[in-house]
């Protein structure tokens, strides 16, 4: 049935998109099986590139009408397996539709569509002293309409915000087809925020094809200190020292010893590996101001009993500091064959209990973590090392991986701070939310998609998954019917 | 000396009213402090007082955050954040000492910081609602960051109690500046000031809010000592007397001066279509308060031209709603997400507009 219906399909699609534009070969279509999280895949049926919003129009109309699924796909570097395509839908890579459309200077606004990468929009607005503000790692190569669909962060979020404070419109081409206009440059919402809405909303209230945003002036100076510790509780001891002092720093990060120490052998940013715990902590402003705030910072540093501190004397050095936290990841991922990146969020004053729950979890679980967070917003990332290849250790890091969660729930948190649930935290989402809450967010996409044809299965678990999630967990390790694969 | 917060829980009692309104299909009308009824279209149904729903759950000045139930007296908040150098950043308008927190996440109105800091919907991270169903629900959270689920917080935010009771509450909060100081500068027209606030916008200056009225512009410059220094060096401003709580509580001269005031609402340097008519102009050009004769739906008509919208604010024949009309795809996608929420139509019925 399958082949049939994808060549089915594959011929209407070539009716109005480029022939090329349509992938229907099985050696081409591997290429679109997972994301980031590359530990889930799935071959689609057929991929299509659209270079039009009315191509991304008929494409939707044709979709709803043969209740088609639709998985929307930036640049495929989601964490959460967001973009994992499914079995009898299509991949709708929006990764043509790359151009900037309009950057108006005066008002601080820039018009892209989705298949912008995030770095290409403040590269655009640098000439003018402007940049777009919110930076995830992978900015380099993430796409702008990825970057909505999942609310994305980075390292700059305390001050500055999400991609949600920082998106003022977009254009979303809804399950009918039209094209709705949802817009909030006015900063007056007509109605429901609609926008606040589709910003995270993981691809399934329809496919953004324009987005407006915000620039901001670039500040006139950024300083850099690092503080160095000898146990993470100091470290975090710091970061609450530094919001009493007041003071909102452009960026606060944390690495504990492992991560020091990868990142130290990858990039040689002169980190102190004895150390157990690291802050970086970024101030900007106006020279002045940057000045006197970082003097601030590094006295509350050595209060909290940092055994260091390291002023960046310039820019070399500041960037130099960053480039470890920035490389982090990969520096982990030399030490092992695999790693596995949780994306949990706590209410700051928790950080030494879920750290020392994380040491205890890693111990019991015979696997090596390296931490490495986002202080200022208790967004945490542990990375979890594992290898792929020995029989059942994935397995193990990812029920690791689910107590962790489970963890920060319990410690007043959330179980994803900025990658999104996708495939992957469809099990902790049936433990953070009840059943009536999932009901409210099953009705909420019901409203924009009755057939729930836009990337079906991710973010939002149904009744019957929670049901079997909340036995399974009853039994604590011990799985009814371990023969069954499980997804 | 301040008043403290009740620690009043009527939780139970809200949703057993609820339940019975459910299951009886009578409409409520739901009434915090009162301090923005103007804002909206009039409801016609029972009263339900949810303003008594008042007490702090959770407030660590270290984290930031800040979780109360939606009854606090918004003075009474402020105050309690002011005691620990914290404040709400988006400036909420009170128009009452009886004003909640609740009134001001429902009716999503924020002075003039706005354009600088952000709005309701910036600081909201997760409230705790009594659905059209009975049901109590949290979403959202006590984190700065959290991406679990769609965001059905930032959705109450200007809904007016139309999706459901908000509960409970938690903002992000900031720390309060540490010197802030008010300059003038004369600028004739409303398009030289457009032109000129949002100039000052591309450069990295403390900005926290700007004005212009009769000719004259007025800026709002909040930060450290050092930054606003360095601003006011190179800005060749006089000093002003602060007029932003003035302005932000609507008792400015514009708001005694007329009766019938209408809220135009745009992208910020649209271009000035109204120089013949009183105006006072927010939010670097987004937000324009005009008087005079102008005429309701056709200035409807003209706001569409330029993106905007507008709100017949106070002493206008609301002839197409308070509220500027929505087109009809967006409505319908009102109508879809408000049975979601409220599937009988039991609270504020017509509040925002008469199809919801």
């Amino acid at each position: 049935m399958s082949l049939s219906r994808q060549q089915e399909l594959a011929q209407l699609f070539r009716g109005f998109l480029a022939h090329e534009s349509v992938i229907d070969a099985p050696t081409s279509l591997v290429a679109y099986e997972c994301d980031g999280l590359s530990a889930y895949r799935q071959t689609p049926l057929l991929v299509v590139l659209p270079e039009t919003i009315e191509q991304v129009q008929q494409i939707v109309q044709l979709c709803n009408e043969r209740g088609v699924p639709i998985v929307s796909r930036g640049a495929g570097t989601s964490l959460s397996g967001g973009a994992m395509p499914h079995k009898d839908g299509i991949v709708l890579c929006l990764a043509k539709m790359n151009r900037i459309l309009r950057l108006d200077a005066l008002s601080r606004t820039v018009v892209v569509e989705p298949g912008v990468r995030n770095l290409a929009v403040s590269e655009a607005a640098n000439p003018f002293g402007l940049y777009y503000a919110p930076d995830p790692s992978s900015q380099i190569a993430c796409s702008i309409g990825g970057n909505v669909a999942e609310n994305a962060g980075g390292v700059h979020c305390l001050k500055y915000g999400l991609t949600l404070h920082n998106v003022l419109g977009v254009k979303l081409v809804t399950v009918n087809g039209e094209l709705l206009d949802i817009d909030q440059q006015s900063m007056q919402s007509q109605g429901f925020d609609l926008l606040a809405l589709v910003i995270g909303s993981e691809g399934m209230l329809g496919v953004v094809v324009e987005v407006t945003l915000k620039l901001l002036p670039i500040p006139e100076c950024a300083r850099v200190v690092m503080g160095v510790f000898n146990s993470v509780e100091n470290a975090g001891d710091s970061v609450t020292g530094i919001i009493v002092e007041g003071i909102i720093p452009a960026g606060v990060e944390m690495m504990d010893n492992l991560a020091i120490r990868a990142a130290e052998a990858f990039v040689h940013a002169g980190y102190p590996v004895e150390a157990e715990a690291i802050l970086i902590c970024e101030l900007d402003g106006t020279e002045e101001e940057a000045e006197s705030q970082i003097a601030r910072v590094e006295t509350v540093m050595k209060t909290a009993g940092a055994t260091e501190t390291r002023l960046a004397r310039d820019e070399a050095e500041r960037l130099l500091i960053w480039s470890g936290r920035k490389a982090a990841f990969p520096a982990v991922g030399r030490l092992s064959p695999d790693y596995y990146c949780i994306d949990g969020t706590i209410p700051r004053k928790a950080l030494a209990t879920v750290l020392r729950e994380i040491r205890r979890l890693s111990e019991q679980y015979e696997l090596r973590i390296a931490n490495v967070f986002h202080a200022g917003d208790g967004n945490l990332h542990p990375l979890i090392l594992y290898d792929a290849n020995n029989p059942g250790e994935l397995e193990k890091t990812e029920e690791l991986g689910s107590k962790i969660l489970r963890f920060c729930i319990e410690q007043g948190g959330t179980i994803t701070g900025e990658h999104g649930v996708g495939v992957e935290k469809l099990g902790e989402m049936c433990v953070q939310f009840s059943d009536q809450e999932r009901n409210q967010f099953h009705a909420i996409r019901q409203a924009f998609d009755p057939k729930c044809i836009f990337n079906p299965g991710k973010a939002i678990p149904t009744m019957a998954r929670c049901a079997e999630h909340n036995a399974m967990h009853v039994h604590e390790g011990k799985l009814p019917f371990p023969e069954l694969e499980r997804f | 000396m301040q008043q403290s917060i009740a620690d009043n829980n009527l939780e139970a009692e809200l949703a057993a009213s609820v339940a019975q309104a459910v299951a009886n299909g009578t409409a409520l009308q739901i009434v915090g402090g009162g301090s923005k009824s103007f804002y909206g279209n009039p409801v016609e149904a029972e009263a339900l007082e949810v303003g008594g729903h008042s007490g702090i759950i959770d407030y660590d000045p270290a984290e930031l955050v800040i979780t109360l139930r939606a009854g606090c007296k918004l003075d009474q908040v402020e105050a309690l954040l002011s005691e620990n150098n914290q404040m709400l950043g988006f400036e909420p308008l009170h128009l009452g000492d009886n004003a909640t927190i609740g009134g001001a996440i429902a009716s999503g109105l924020a002075g003039p910081r706005r354009a600088y800091a952000g709005g309701v919907r910036d600081f909201l991270l997760g409230v705790k609602l009594l659905s059209g169903r009975g049901e109590i629900l949290n979403f959202g959270g006590r984190v700065i960051k959290n991406v679990a689920g769609f965001d059905v917080s930032r959705l109450m935010v200007g809904a007016q109690g139309t999706l459901g009771i908000i509960l409970e509450a938690s903002l992000r909060v900031i720390p309060c500046f540490e010197t802030e100081l008010t300059l003038g500068f004369e600028h004739s027209s409303a398009a030289a000031h457009i032109q000129w606030i949002n100039e000052l916008g591309s450069k990295p200056l403390p900005l926290s809010a700007s004005c212009w009225y009769q000719g004259r512009s007025y800026i709002r410059l909040s930060g450290s000592q050092q930054g606003v220094d360095s601003a006011v060096a190179k800005l060749e401003g006089t000093a002003e007397t602060d007029i932003w709580k003035q302005l932000r509580e609507q008792k400015h001269d514009f708001f005694t001066a007329y009766d019938k005031i209408l809220r135009l609402s745009l992208p910020q340097t649209r271009e000035d279509l109204f120089s013949a008519e009183p105006q006072l102009i927010e939010w670097g050009g987004a937000q324009r308060w005009l008087s005079g004769g102008l005429e309701l739906t056709q200035l409807r008509q003209k706001a569409e031209g330029l993106d905007g919208t507008v709100c017949a604010y106070r002493g206008v024949d609301p002839e197409t709603g308070f509220f500027h009309p929505l087109n009809d795809s967006i409505l319908a996608l009102h109508r879809a997400l408000k049975s979601s929420f409220d599937p009988v139509g039991i609270f504020n019925p017509g509040r925002l507009y008469s199809e919801l």
